[in-house]
Formats: C-alpha cells, structure tokens, sequence
C-alpha cells in the first residue's frame, strides 16, 4: 500500500518579485546607458524618480496578484516589465536624437500609457474572479471584433499611415483598432471553437488521405479566410491578415486535432494571397521590397527597410551601445522598427535576448494552456500566446527580410497606446488562467470518506 | 487538447528559430556588405566620429582632418587647396570618399583595414581614441610645385617617376578643382559645387594623368616603335631608313606625311638615330610596316601597356589596338590611329629606358604610419617588367640624348646635365590643336627623373604649338626641380 504525500503547489510570488526587480534593474542601466552616452558622461537627473515610478507601478500589480491571483505564472510579469521598460528608454533615446522635449516626446506619453495599461491589467485581474466568465460573450465579442477591425475602412475615421488602413483617427487621437479586435476575436475563436470542436473533429470523410471535414462546418474558416483576405486588400496590411488567419488556423487545429485544417487554411491563405498579389499594384510593390530591397525600382518607393537593414548591420554583433547609434535616421525607429533599433544598439547578442525573452513569453502561455483545466482556457492561452508568438514573427520577419514588411507593432517594445493596452490585456488574461491551471484543485471530498486510497475507483492524474 | 498545444510550441520554436537566423544573417554575415553600401549614412558618420588619417607630403599634410565644434566632430581639410586635389581626391559628407588616395586608401585613412587590425586591439586596451593610419606619398614638394606652376593654366598633365624605383615624383592634372568645396559641412555649400564642378566642360574631377579618356601618344610612341626595331635585332641606330617626305601606304591612296612636309635626308633617306632626332613619320610608318603590329603590340605590352595598375588609385590601362592592317600599322608606328595612352604610361615607358631596360612598378604611397607615426607598413620597390636588354636601353638613351642636344627636343635642354627626351606632336581631329607631349629623363646617365608632360590642344599657343614649343619647357622645369636646381 502506497501512501499518496501531495506537495502543494508553491505560489512562486517571491521569485516573481525577485525577478521583478532584476528588471527594473536592467531597464534603469539601460536608461543610465542613455544618459552617459547623450549628455556626455553625466548620470541623468530625474533616474531616482523613474526608477522609483517604476517600482511603484509594476510593484503595485505584484501585489494585485498576490491579493487575487497568488498562483499566477511567476514569469509573466518580469518579461514584460523588462520589455515594457526598455521600448520606453528606447523611445526616450530616440526623442533625444530628434530633440524632442521631455515634456512632449513621445517617451513621456508611452509612459502615461504603460501606466494606464498595467491599471487596466489590474483591474481585469480584480474583476475577472473567472476567466470563463468570458465564454458567456461569444458572439457579442465577435460582433465588436469584427466591426473594430472594420472600423479603419469607414470614410471619416480611417486614416492611412505608412502605407496602411489600419488606423482611426478621431480628432488628436488616433488608434489601431486591430490590437483590441485580436483580444476580442481570440475570445471568440475560443468560445466558439469550445462548442463545436466535437462537430469539427468528428464528423468528416478522409479524402487522399487527409481526413476533411462536413462542407457546413468549413464555413467559419471560409468566413475568417474571407475577413482576413478583406484586411489583406482594403486595409492593404499582409501583417493584420496573416494575424488573424493564422490564429484562427492554430486555434482550429488546438480544438479539433485535426491536421486537415493547417493544410486547408495554408492552402487558402497561400493561394489567397497569391491571387492578391496578382490582382493588386500595393501588394506588389510590397513583394518588390521583400525581395529586392536594394534594387533601383525599390528604392524609389521606400527606402525604409534597407534603412533599417543597414542600422541592424551597422550594430553587428555587440551593437554601438544604446544612445550611441543612429536608430534615428531609420522612419518609425520608436514603432514598427523599434526592433532594428534595438539590434543596431544592442547588437546581435542584444537582438537576440530580445527575441528570447519573446519565446520564453509564449512559452509560458502556451504552459499555461497546457495547465489549464477547462477547454476555454486552454484555447484561450493557445490563441493569446500565438497572437503574440505570430506578431513578433510578422514583425521581426518583416524588418529582417523573412516576409513582406507590414505595419504592425512589436508587442510591448513599440510606441502606441492601443498596443500596450491591448498586450497588458493579454497578459493580465494569460495571468488570471495561469492563476487556476496552478492552483491546487479544491478538496472535493472528505478525508475520511470516498477521498480514502483504498475506496478509489477512478483513478485521477 | 494537450498533444497539439504541444506541437505548436515546437511551431512557436521553429518560429523563433527563424528569426534568430534571419538576424544573424542579417548583423553578422551581411553586416560587412551593408555598411559598404554607397550612400549608408551611418557608415558615412562613424567614419567622422574619429579622425582620419593625414595625407603627407614631405612630413606636411595635404589632407588632414581638423576638430570641430558641430555634429560631425572632424572636418577634412586640404591645406594646398587644388594644388593636391588629384593626388588626395576629396572626402564629402553628401558624396563619399573619392578622386584620389582618400577612396583608393579609405580603410587605410578611415582606420578600417586589416593591417590596422593589431594596432585598433592595443588601441582599445590602452584607451586610445581610434585613428586612421596616415599616408606619407612618394612626391617631392618642389617637383610637384614646378609641375604646377609650368602646366600654368593649360590643359594636360604631368607625371614624374624616379626611374629606378617607380615613385611617383609628381602628378598634376589641369584643370582641377578644390576638395575643400566638397568636403565642407555646409551641406547646401557642397551640392552646389559638386553640380557645377560635374557640370564643367573641361572636366576638372578627371585626373588626366592617369585616367579619363586617355590620349593619343603622337611621335612620343616612336619610343616604342625603336625599342621594338632594335630589339629586334635587325637595326642599329646607324642603320639606313627610308625617309621620303611622305609615306606612301600601302593598301589605300592615303600617306603619311613628315611634321612641316619635310625630307627626313638625302634622296630621302636617313639613319635610325637621325629619324628619331628629326622624329620622321615617314621612317617609322615604314619602319612600323617592316616589325609588324605583333611586334609592335608585344614591344608596347612590355612597357606595360594593357596592364590595369593600381598606385594605388586604378590607373586606366593604354592601349595598342588588337586588330591593325598595313595602312593602319604604319600610323600606328608613329603613335596615331587607335593608340591611346596615358602620361603615366609614357612616363613609364621613359623611365624604364632610363633604367636600362627595367620599367618598376609606380607608386605613390611611400610609408604607412599609425597615428603616432610609427611606420606599420613601407613600400617596397617592384620590378613591372624587363621591357628591353639593357644594350638596347643604352642606345635608345644615346638617340633621345640626340633628340635634345640637336633635334626636336632642344628646349628642354638643362645648362651642365646631359638630358634625354622625346617630343610629340598628337593630331586627334581635323581642325583641332594637336596635343603636345614631351618625355625625358636626367641625367641620362644614372637618372634621377623621368618625365611626361601633355598640353592638350597645344594649351596657350594652340595650333602653333609643338611639343617642342609648348611641353619640353614644362618638362625642363620639373626635371630642374627634381635634380635641385
């Protein structure tokens, strides 16, 4: 007879806060870096008070989560305090180079947002006791969903920014609706998916081999396929269409097992953008600049990415140092290449910690979906996670030449409130499910009674 | 839901995966490459955020970089203005390095080469502000001054080599231009010049001394001609030419008259040293007929012609055309048709009689030195060629002497030095002034300088002139120079 000795899972709160601090640490370096490099050797002044905001405001989330989510991913937060905290020097960095006033640069404001952001994750951490709360909202999440990734396309409010609609613009405020749409879709994809993955994985005959399913149930994948090829031609933006549809796909897949729907959604979004890049100049030009960014016919539409190519060539392997480069001759240096900005600064080595930091986020996510005890949440943290893992990849993979460049943000590095808000959201999400899938499951039973070793019938895990 | 969640991790990873790779690609492999690119401004920036190496001339700077107070730390000024400025070629912000030493020596002057590479490690661990290496040229301050001066105004060039080992002595080509124009920060300032100097009809930024469209080398080729006959073994100087006042071609209705219509001797005939004194056309287009292009061809080869050099600035190759027949032989012979040559190249060809035979390698970069003037690198002298057996090199300099003492050349005559030269006259267009040459060297026993010297379209005197009037007096005054006088 075996004796069962249940260790109880461990909240892990103090190495958060440990970790914690070793951001906040690396983030008010990298600021020092900043200011011995721009003023010529003096520390900068208001350091105290940065880092002391700083602690206030990701400390004060640490206790948030010990109050209402003490089990939650130890990880999470560090990796994007640090993230979050680095794109702000860089951001910073980059107002010096262009002799931006503290007061109005943009570092400032990005602040403001960081700030609201983690309010917002908090508030979602305090009010959202369940995450499957949300699954009541299916439809109503994908209505708001699709009409805020519409929503760029209306004559008065959509504004075009380099190139794409993936703007609103209402008065001094302007918003990427996208980001919000990809937390409210990825809900939906997860409710909906939760109530009919059995239909979607069951029933189906196998053609060459490839088990395909009911001709009825392709028509959400036909309706996201569709929506995402709308993105891709009227919003002109291959990073938001590849985004939504490979987050549908994966997220099919995750629910119903089924390999079939890789290959079905590879094949529509392979031969749907084919046919966009036949039928469209904008997608054209923009497979012109992939391919051959250095060619005369390229430079004469933009020269935007072989500037970014030579400022992540000119850092080479350690980087010129931060403030001690030129990300600013590069266009968006503080949004869409924020990253070739880092790895002209910080160099390959730079670049590449930035990117793992990145892979052990999603990593943690997808943990997280794997702890995760009810279907919702675990397509919920799938989604979430590979909305991240698929935005970094549209983006890194734009500026280093593996896709076609698009406009999109690089999660928490970037300038944009819409975008912090929206991946704070994210994270405070994937926080609150990781909260449950660690927690010790509630004592059902009573320890003299059915609970008892000898009386079990059904072995659980 | 477990095993695919899984799986798309391992998709997450090969995700990941690639952009590491397509980064390192990017900052390591293609970091080289993309910082070459023309027009990179951040290569263009590093490169003045530390100082760039001097340019010297006899220990002084012709291109140095001074401190500034503005945003890119170092500004490249060249202290003797246009005098240099096809030697040092100029160093803009807005148009990059080049024209001269400042491109064909940039990751020397710009602290990027690989033989800077122990010198940037000590410098790093002693905490040294990095500096490019400095360059101290083969020119002789007075040499090239006299050059200067003599050439005037005129269009043309003038190189001098020392004969024994190739260095350059001096390099001038009219007209020029001043790199200080072009490497000022005013930014609008530069442009402006930059336009109107590439606008200019007379093309100031081409150093004609070793590039542009090259010239034809007239009677100057006449040089090569008798190197080839006596080579050949088949004449002596003493040896009887015909000397008609005009050549009959054969093949055509065409000749090929003498300079002034005149008979090179009588009966119309003469010897190979008086027709090189008169410099008859009618003796070599006929001499040209009896070698055959290949000799001629392989004679010229050997001076060097054909060979792309680098001095290190590329110097354009000269050449003799691959496919001659008789009529065209015979012009050829005396230096027309298609022959088309640079100074450099009939300075060579000088030089390498003036060394018994041997043409050496020009250069112009003497010494290397790092920023405190330790010499990381020294030129050695290198042997190009053996152009002719030093018996012929003895006579052709006893004909050239003759050329001077009493024939074409006596202009460039030197009160108490035996000099040796060459005089040419180039048509290069009916009812154009001919470009005028002359090529010497001195002393003709044991030389010290060669030169070549071309006026285009006869410079001041236009179609009066001669190389006698106009170029052995140039050439005259920078031999002066070279022996100290």
């Amino acid at each position: 007879m075996s004796t069962v000795t249940s260790i109880p899972p461990r909240t892990r709160r103090n190495v958060e806060l440990a970790l914690l601090l070793l951001a906040i640490c690396i983030v008010l370096v990298a600021y020092v870096n900043v200011g011995l490099a721009t003023s010529g050797g003096s520390l900068p002044p208001d350091l105290l008070t940065y880092g002391v905001g700083l602690l206030v405001i990701t400390g004060a989330f640490h206790l948030v989560l010990r109050w209402r989510a003490s089990y939650a991913d130890p990880l999470l937060l560090p990796i994007v305090t640090l993230l979050n905290g680095l794109g702000l020097v860089m951001i910073h960095r980059l107002d010096i180079a262009h002799s931006r006033d503290i007061s109005e640069g943009l570092a400032t404001r990005q602040l403001m947002w960081s700030a609201l952001s983690v309010i917002l994750a908090a508030l979602v951490i305090v009010f959202l006791r369940d995450h499957r709360h949300l699954a009541r909202y299916t439809f109503s999440m994908m209505a708001a969903g699709l009409v805020l990734l519409l929503l760029p396309l209306l004559p008065l409010i959509g504004s075009q920014v380099n190139g794409s609609n993936i703007w609103i613009q209402i008065g001094p405020l302007s918003f990427q609706p996208g980001e919000v749409a990809k937390i409210l879709l990825t809900i939906f994809f997860a409710g909906y998916l939760v109530q009919t993955r059995d239909a979607l994985a069951l029933v189906g005959r196998r053609v060459l081999g490839l088990p395909l399913p009911r001709a009825r149930d392709l028509g959400p994948i036909l309706i996201a396929w569709l929506a995402s090829l709308g993105v891709l031609v009227f919003e002109r933006d291959l990073g938001s269409s590849l985004l939504f549809f490979g987050l549908f796909v994966s997220m099919l897949y995750v629910a119903t097992e089924r390999r079939s729907w890789i290959a079905i959604g590879l094949i529509l979004f392979g031969g749907g953008a084919y046919l966009a890049y036949l039928m469209f100049g904008h997608v054209q030009e923009r497979v012109l600049l992939w391919l051959h960014p250095f060619s005369d016919a390229a430079l004469k539409v933009s020269d935007q990415l072989v500037l970014g190519l030579e400022g992540m060539g000119a850092g080479g392997l350690f980087g010129s140092g931060l403030g001690r480069g030129h990300p600013d001759l590069t266009y968006f240096a503080e949004s869409d290449f924020i990253f070739p900005s880092f790895a002209e600064e910080l160099g390959l080595i730079g670049a590449m910690a930035l990117l793992l930091l990145y892979a052990l986020l999603v990593e943690r996510g997808l943990r997280t979906a794997i702890g995760a005890r009810d279907g919702f949440g675990k397509l919920l943290a799938t989604g979430l996670s590979f909305s991240v893992a698929l935005q970094c990849f549209v983006v890194v993979g734009g500026v280093t030449r593996v896709i076609p460049l698009t406009g999109l943000t690089m999660p928490f590095l970037s300038q944009g409130g819409s975008s912090l808000l929206a991946n704070w959201t994210i994270v405070a999400l994937l926080l609150r499910i990781s909260d449950q899938a660690r927690r010790p499951a509630p004592q059902a039973a009573d320890p003299g009674g059915l609970g008892r070793d000898d009386t079990r019938v059904v072995k659980t895990r | 839901m477990n095993a695919p969640i899984r799986r798309l991790a391992f998709v997450v990873a090969a995700m990941f995966c690639v952009l590491l790779l397509s980064t390192t690609w990017i900052q390591f492999v293609q970091a080289k490459d993309l910082a070459d690119r023309p027009g990179n401004r951040r290569t263009l920036l590093a490169s003045y955020s530390k100082e760039r190496g001097a340019i010297l001339v006899d220990g002084k700077p012709v291109a140095q970089s001074l401190p500034t107070k503005d945003q890119l730390k170092w500004i490249r000024a060249y202290p003797q203005g246009k005098e240099y400025s096809h030697v040092t070629g100029y160093y803009s912000f807005t148009y990059g390095a080049g024209g001269g030493l400042e491109s064909a020596e940039n990751e020397l002057l710009s602290g990027q080469s690989d033989k800077l590479f122990y010198r940037r490690i000590v410098d790093v661990i002693t905490g040294k502000p990095p500096q490019g290496a400095t360059l101290e040229l083969t020119i002789d301050a007075k040499v090239q001054q006299a050059a200067e001066e003599a050439l005037g105004d005129q269009r043309g060039a003038v190189v001098a080599l020392d004969p024994t080992t190739g260095a350059i002595l001096a390099m001038v080509s009219k007209p020029q231009y001043d790199p200080n124009a072009l490497a000022s920060h005013n930014l609008t300032k530069v442009s402006e010049a930059w336009k109107s100097l590439n606008a200019d009809k007379g093309r100031p930024m081409i150093n004609r001394a070793i590039a542009g469209d090259l010239y034809p080398p007239g009677s100057t080729f006449k040089l090569v001609t008798a190197a080839a006959a006596l080579s050949s073994g088949k004449y002596s100087p003493s040896s009887v030419v015909p000397g008609p006042r005009e050549l009959d071609l054969p093949d055509t209705s065409a000749t090929l008259p003498n300079f002034g219509h005149e008979i090179c001797g009588p009966n119309g005939r003469t010897t190979l040293r008086h027709a090189l004194e008169m410099s008859c056309n009618s003796s070599f287009g006929w001499l040209g007929l009896q070698l055959g292009p290949d000799a001629l061809r392989s004679q010229a080869d050997k001076f060097g012609f054909g060979q792309t050099l680098h001095v290190p600035m590329r110097v354009t190759p000269s050449v003799v055309p691959d496919e001659l027949n008789k009529p065209q032989t015979a012009q050829a012979a005396v230096g027309q048709y298609d022959v088309r040559v640079t100074p450099l190249q009939v300075a060579m060809v000088t030089a390498g009689i003036a060394n018994g035979g041997t043409v050496m390698s020009p250069y112009l970069v003497k010494d290397v030195r790092s920023s405190d003037l330790d010499v990381i690198d020294t030129a050695h002298p290198q042997q190009l060629s053996e152009a002719v057996r030093p018996g012929v090199a003895d006579q052709l300099t006893s004909m050239m002497e003759d050329v001077v003492n009493s024939g074409t050349g006596r202009n460039a005559q030197i009160p108490g030095v035996q000099v040796a030269g060459k005089t040419g006259t180039a048509e290069h267009g009916e009812g154009l002034a001919a470009h005028v040459w002359f090529t010497g060297f001195a002393p003709a026993k044991n030389p010290k300088i060669a030169v070549a010297v071309v006026v285009e379209d006869g410079g001041t005197l236009r179609s009066e002139a001669t190389g006698s009037t106009v170029s052995a007096p140039i050439a005259k005054k920078v031999m002066e120079a070279g022996l100290g006088r």
